[in-house]
């Protein structure tokens, strides 16, 4: 009866989907034109997308703003260890450690999502710092001594660098993917709606703690891939490396700096974050300082974040999630008269 | 013998610590009524509603749709059985666009899921007058627009009641007279409403009963003209005026 037309893309997301698919394929290209030391810069540039996407789908979706994402990070990167040591071929145990990262984001979602925001945000960190603990205690690893996922020396340099960025980027395209096709479909909606006004949201009929925890289990298990994909880049396992506080701050700094509850906006802050890291990083603590400063900076100049500039520029949205919606007015013309 | 109430309220109470809001508060509201509620600012409406949708748990009493109780079901499940609301201060979904806004709440807010949610979202934005603003982003409406997107939203969710929180505040004559019509339309759609107002015009025109709130409790129910005409109205609300 009516006719109504839905457009879901226009020119400037088809123009980013060319961008991004060219951007993986030249990342997947690495190993034959940059060897062994470009593969690791870009593996971690994708651990950081990945963490960057995951808290801002967690914190700027949901409205679920975590400390303790390294709960799901450092837990990844132990059971790769732990997998690993029983024999498991090192690749094949990054992926099943994320899939044991999908487990404990279940399981914690079912007591954490509903509580308040500061005490969600505590006790994910409370959560993180007991798995730490728990970690430490365990043989293998010697405390904060660590250990190595030795069983990567099967692989010759130039194969385990290759696989782990190859995995890396499997990894970032069904996770990005993942939340792209959550965000939507149906449910999406309902997941914007939530950022965007919470009280409205469940005057609606949207079943918020729901909504949440699937959004919650998602970010758990990009969490968990990104835990995995560093332990098996850097090979060596120390808990500290992996359930610091220096972590969360960097998932701060990238959604913050790019901008809240857009994933574009993870992703530009992940880049950025990464070119500062490449050419100042090894300033140490001053580095530190600078981070911090640039945040400062961002909050006071641009308190929605790069893409809070510039999303609004731009013709069309740059990942389509909503929806544009036509009526064909074909009979008015010779209707009226 | 009476017909059942679509929505009853039975001894609603609610305070904020040690300050009392509400005291006691029944209502039953029937199929087809049109009831407003009128009274001063502080009176406990606002209160009163949030209860009704479960926005707030109330001390005592307790909430009753199409005869279930729902005093324990969270606002979203009481929306799906048919109580939706519109909020004083317009809540938009800021982010997304107002045909975005109503599909949400035609998707989730439905007791009934079955229908193409699309169709339905645009039918109402059509009959509210909002289509011709259909892809602007909420967050950029002005105020007579949020409120014609928070009267969408809860007609998209396919209400068997819908509480309208002072949704007539600030229009022109022409725009009220519109609303007022809108809401008639609605009710001959077999909606039952509860309407919270504090222009007395909009409300006479409008409502089959009327209903006075103060200081937590309703002192006056019945037909508007005597309603209006109470003396305990009369001082509660016009105060010194009268
Ligand atoms: N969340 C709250 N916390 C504390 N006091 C509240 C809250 N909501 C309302 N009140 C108080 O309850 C009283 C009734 O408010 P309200 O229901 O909004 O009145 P009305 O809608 O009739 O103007 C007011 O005194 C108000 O300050
Ligand atoms: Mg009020």
């Amino acid at each position: 009866m009516t006719d109504l037309t839905i457009t879901r893309s226009s020119t400037t997301s088809r123009i980013t989907l060319g961008l991004l698919v060219a951007a993986g394929l030249a990342l997947a290209a690495l190993p034959w034109i940059n060897g062994v030391g470009g593969s690791g810069r870009a593996v971690a540039l994708l651990v950081y997308v990945l963490l960057a996407v995951m808290w801002n789908a967690l914190a700027g979706f949901a409205g679920l703003v975590s400390i303790g994402q390294t709960l799901f990070f450092g837990v990844a990167a132990y059971a790769t260890i732990r997998l690993s040591d029983a024999g498991i071929d090192p690749f094949l145990a990054t992926i099943l450690a994320t899939l044991i990262g999908a487990l404990l984001g279940y399981v914690t979602s079912l007591f954490m999502v509903s509580l308040s925001g500061g005490e969600f945000a505590i006790g994910m960190w409370v959560l993180s710092a007991l798995a730490h603990l728990c970690v430490n205690l365990d043989p293998l690893i010697q405390g904060e001594t660590g250990t190595s996922l030795i069983a990567l020396n099967a692989y010759d340099v130039e194969t385990r660098a290759a696989l782990t960025l190859w995995l890396a980027l499997a990894f970032t395209a069904v996770f990005m993917a993942a939340l792209i096709l959550l965000l939507r479909s149906s449910t999406g909606a309902a997941i914007t709606a939530i950022r965007d006004d919470e009280i409205a949201a469940r005057s609606v009929g949207v079943d918020v703690l729901r909504t949440k925890r699937i959004v919650f289990v998602l970010a758990a298990t990009g969490t968990a891939a990104a835990g995995a994909l560093w332990l098996t880049s850097n090979t060596s396992f120390q808990p500290k490396a992996f359930f610091g506080v220096h972590w969360t701050a960097y998932m701060l700094f990238m959604v913050l700096v790019g901008g809240l509850g857009r994933i574009e906006g993870a992703l530009i802050g992940a880049v950025l974050f990464f070119v500062i890291e490449t050419l100042f990083g090894a300033y140490g603590a001053w580095y530190l300082v600078g981070l911090g400063a640039v945040a400062v900076l961002f909050a006071l100049v641009l308190p929605n974040g790069l893409w809070g500039w510039i999303g609004p520029r731009l013709p069309g949205e740059a990942i389509p999630t909503g929806y544009f919606v036509h009526k064909k007015e074909g009979r008015t013309q010779h209707v009226d008269g | 013998m009476t017909p059942s109430p679509v929505l009853r309220a039975e001894g609603l109470s609610m305070a904020f610590g040690a300050f009392k809001v509400l005291d006691r508060v029944s209502l039953d509201v029937f199929g087809g009524e049109i009831v407003g509620i009128l009274g001063p600012n502080g009176a406990g409406k606002t209160t009163f509603m949030n209860l009704l949708t479960g926005a707030y748990r109330p001390t005592t009493g307790r909430v009753h749709v199409l005869g279930e109780d729902v005093t324990h079901l969270a606002t979203a499940d009481r929306c799906r059985r048919g109580i939706a609301r519109t909020h004083q201060v317009p809540r938009p979904f800021g982010g997304m666009t107002v045909f975005e806004n109503v599909l949400v709440a035609a998707r989730n807010g439905r007791g009934d899921p079955s229908g193409d949610p699309v169709g339905l979202a645009w039918q109402v934005l059509e009959h509210t007058g909002l289509a011709g603003v259909a892809n602007r982003k909420a967050g950029s409406l002005g105020l007579l627009d949020r409120k014609r997107l928070e009267l969408s939203r809860a007609l998209a969710t396919g209400p068997r009641v819908v509480l309208l929180d002072e949704i007539g505040g600030g229009l022109t004559d022409a725009e009220a007279d519109r609303l007022v019509a809108l809401i008639r339309d609605i009710q001959r759609d077999g909606v039952t409403i509860v309407w919270i107002e504090h222009i007395m015009r909009l409300l006479t025109e409008c409502c089959t009963r009327m209903i006075c709130m103060a200081g937590g409790a309703v002192i006056a129910d019945g037909l508007p003209g005597d309603v209006i005409d109470a003396p305990a109205v009369r001082t509660a609300y016009f105060g010194a005026a009268a």
